[in-house]
């Protein structure tokens, strides 16, 4: 059982904790913040449910290295047009799945309400994450973080990571 | 001037004028369905692949017709409308499945894979009592059957014995252009599907209108995947109704101004990719055509930005509301380069495209500006007043398209 490995027990409050920054640092607009929670050599991918089950790879975002995710930030702020939004992540307790060679292993579901700026706030997107987490430069970061969505539908566009 | 069953009538015979009451009115919404989806259409329903075997089956939409798409046990394509001939339920529930027949589950009446009803659950009664009259012809009953056809792969399905042989409906140019793209066996790559605040039409609209793309969409200008200065055109099928657009790499662009001097949003000098690998592109149909964008009346996007390539099937939800069904894919034989490739440039389409997400937006914006307009009208002029083929992309020729195929599917 996972719950009862000493190390795993140890991390848990740390990858909470990572979480939680992570999910502060998208919904106070800090963009420029969030590849800085990735590994050097990271994967980031934004998938379904379905997609998963049919095992198809593509992602409605996709990048495979940091500067990926940085383009994703700069296109945010320079090129892509979209209209004023903001998330609010309410992130669950990672279940931590298993360790392997330094390589955390943990499950985390998350829920986003998307609220715009004419003040309507939806329900965004809700999902899990599956992430892969090492530690890097005395800090834990993603070395691999698939957002699994329930569903398969968005609303209007999706701007903004989950 | 023409009025259809709404209130409104069409300003004259120009194909340069849209009046916005064509995207709002619920009495045209409701002609549309039937005059259009359930006319003399092909509409795009799925892949061939999605129905690969003998039984198996998807549930789509033609219009807001729910259909079954399903390969029979001849290896034929059946499609019929999702509906129980008794009480009108939907018969299958599921998205996709395999099945030897179909039952609903409400009082359990049985169809085979062709959509004949075959059974009635207690159609003799019970000890002799009750059941259905002895005259009562199962033949005579059951969902309304679609005409299928396959091209490339793809699988469109008609309501109508009018509509002709899909090729025919195509047109020579238009069927070039898909046989271009889809020349080998197609591996699917992903599915999402974006709930659009618009008309269909205004979707429908966007995709053939080459105007707004390295305009709107500030990724296309500044790492020239498409701009207006570069080579390029726009063919129109004769009827209108369909269209390819599509943009070959210029040299001279590079040095082109046009787009600094007219203080375009999309000139960004200074803006690079930290990890261009995303730009990766190879030229893999050997034609320099870096971005090929299709439509198929009323409700199909056939598209290739470089390497990144998708159907998408559009579904009216009502006057203001509509689904946009993305199919990501690549081929079955794609190396492992291409294969990483593609996922990569998926980036560039979908919800979170950077040249698609803004057309997410695009159509709620129309939808909402001209909220209280419905007899003020827009101008469609780019490039003239005609609906034919031109080798500009600065045109609305395939926009005016359109218009000239709805109005006479719609006789107004």
């Amino acid at each position: 059982m996972a719950e009862t490995d000493p190390l795993l027990v140890s991390l848990q409050p740390l990858v909470a904790q990572l979480n939680a920054d992570y999910a502060r640092a998208i919904d106070d607009d800090r963009l420029e913040d969030w590849p800085e929670f990735f590994a050097e050599q990271c994967l980031y991918s934004i998938t379904s449910t379905d997609n998963q089950r049919q095992g198809y790879p593509g992602g409605l975002m996709y990048a495979d290295s940091k500067g990926m995710l940085q383009d994703r930030v700069a296109a945010l702020r320079e090129a892509n047009i979209y209209e004023r939004q903001s998330y609010r992540h309410l992130v669950g307790l990672p279940a931590l799945l298993g360790e392997t060679d330094g390589v955390v292993r943990a499950e985390t579901p998350f829920l986003v309400v998307r609220i715009m700026r004419d003040g309507r706030m939806d329900l965004f997107a809700t999902g899990r994450y599956l992430d892969a987490i090492v530690e890097e430069a005395g800090a834990l970061r993603f070395r691999e973080r698939i957002v699994v969505c329930d569903s398969s539908r968005i609303d209007t566009l999706l701007a903004l990571p989950l | 001037m023409s009025t259809t069953e709404s209130q409104h009538t069409w300003p004259g015979d120009t194909l340069t004028r849209v009046p916005y009451w064509v995207y709002q009115d619920e009495a045209n919404y409701r002609a549309e369905l039937r005059r259009i989806f359930e006319g003399p259409v092909w509409s795009y329903v799925c892949l061939e692949s999605d129905v690969e075997r003998p039984g198996e089956f998807r549930t789509t939409f033609v219009g807001e017709m729910p259909v079954i798409v399903v390969r029979a046990e001849d290896g034929s394509i059946c499609a019929f409308e999702n509906r129980c001939a008794h009480r009108g339920a939907l018969i299958a529930l599921d998205d996709r499945g395999k099945a030897r027949s179909f039952q609903c589950i409400y009082h359990a009446w049985t169809y085979d894979l062709r959509g004949n009803l075959t059974g009635i659950a207690f159609e003799k009664g019970s000890h002799g009592r009750g059941g259905m009259p002895a005259s009562f012809c199962k033949e005579e009953h059951g969902p309304r059957k679609l005409r299928t056809t396959t091209l490339h792969g793809l699988v469109f399905a008609s309501l109508s014995p009018q509509a002709p042989p899909i090729a025919e409906y195509l047109g020579q140019e238009i069927l070039g252009r898909i046989e271009r793209v889809l020349h080998r066996p197609v591996r699917v790559l992903g599915r999402f599907v974006q709930v659009l605040p618009n008309n269909w039409k205004l979707y429908f609209e966007n995709v053939k209108d080459t105007y707004h793309a390295s305009l709107l969409h500030a990724f296309f200008g500044t790492f020239r995947i498409t701009r207006l200065t570069q080579g390029g055109g726009v063919i129109v099928s004769p009827d209108g109704g369909h269209h390819a657009s599509y943009t070959i790499d210029r040299a001279d662009d590079r040095v082109s101004t046009a787009y600094r001097e007219q203080g375009i949003r999309s000139e960004h000098q200074n803006y690079r990719l930290a990890d261009p690998s995303l730009l990766d592109c190879v030229d893999e149909y050997g034609d320099g055509i870096k971005l090929q964008i299709l439509t198929v009346f009323p409700n199909f996007v056939l598209q290739q930005i470089e390497n990144c390539l998708a159907v998408r099937q559009i579904l009216p939800k009502g006057p203001e509301s509509m689904e946009l069904h993305w199919t990501y894919f690549g081929f079955t034989d794609d190396t492992p380069e291409m294969h990483r490739r593609r996922l990569k440039q998926l980036n560039l389409v979908g919800p979170a495209g950077y040249v698609s997400m803004e057309d997410g937006c695009v159509g709620g914006f129309v939808q909402r500006g001209a909220a209280t307009a419905a007899d003020e009208l827009s101008v469609v002029n780019m490039g003239g007043e005609s609906a034919e083929s031109q080798d500009t992309r600065a045109t609305e020729a395939s926009v005016r398209g359109f218009w000239k195929a709805y109005r006479r599917y719609m006789g107004v």
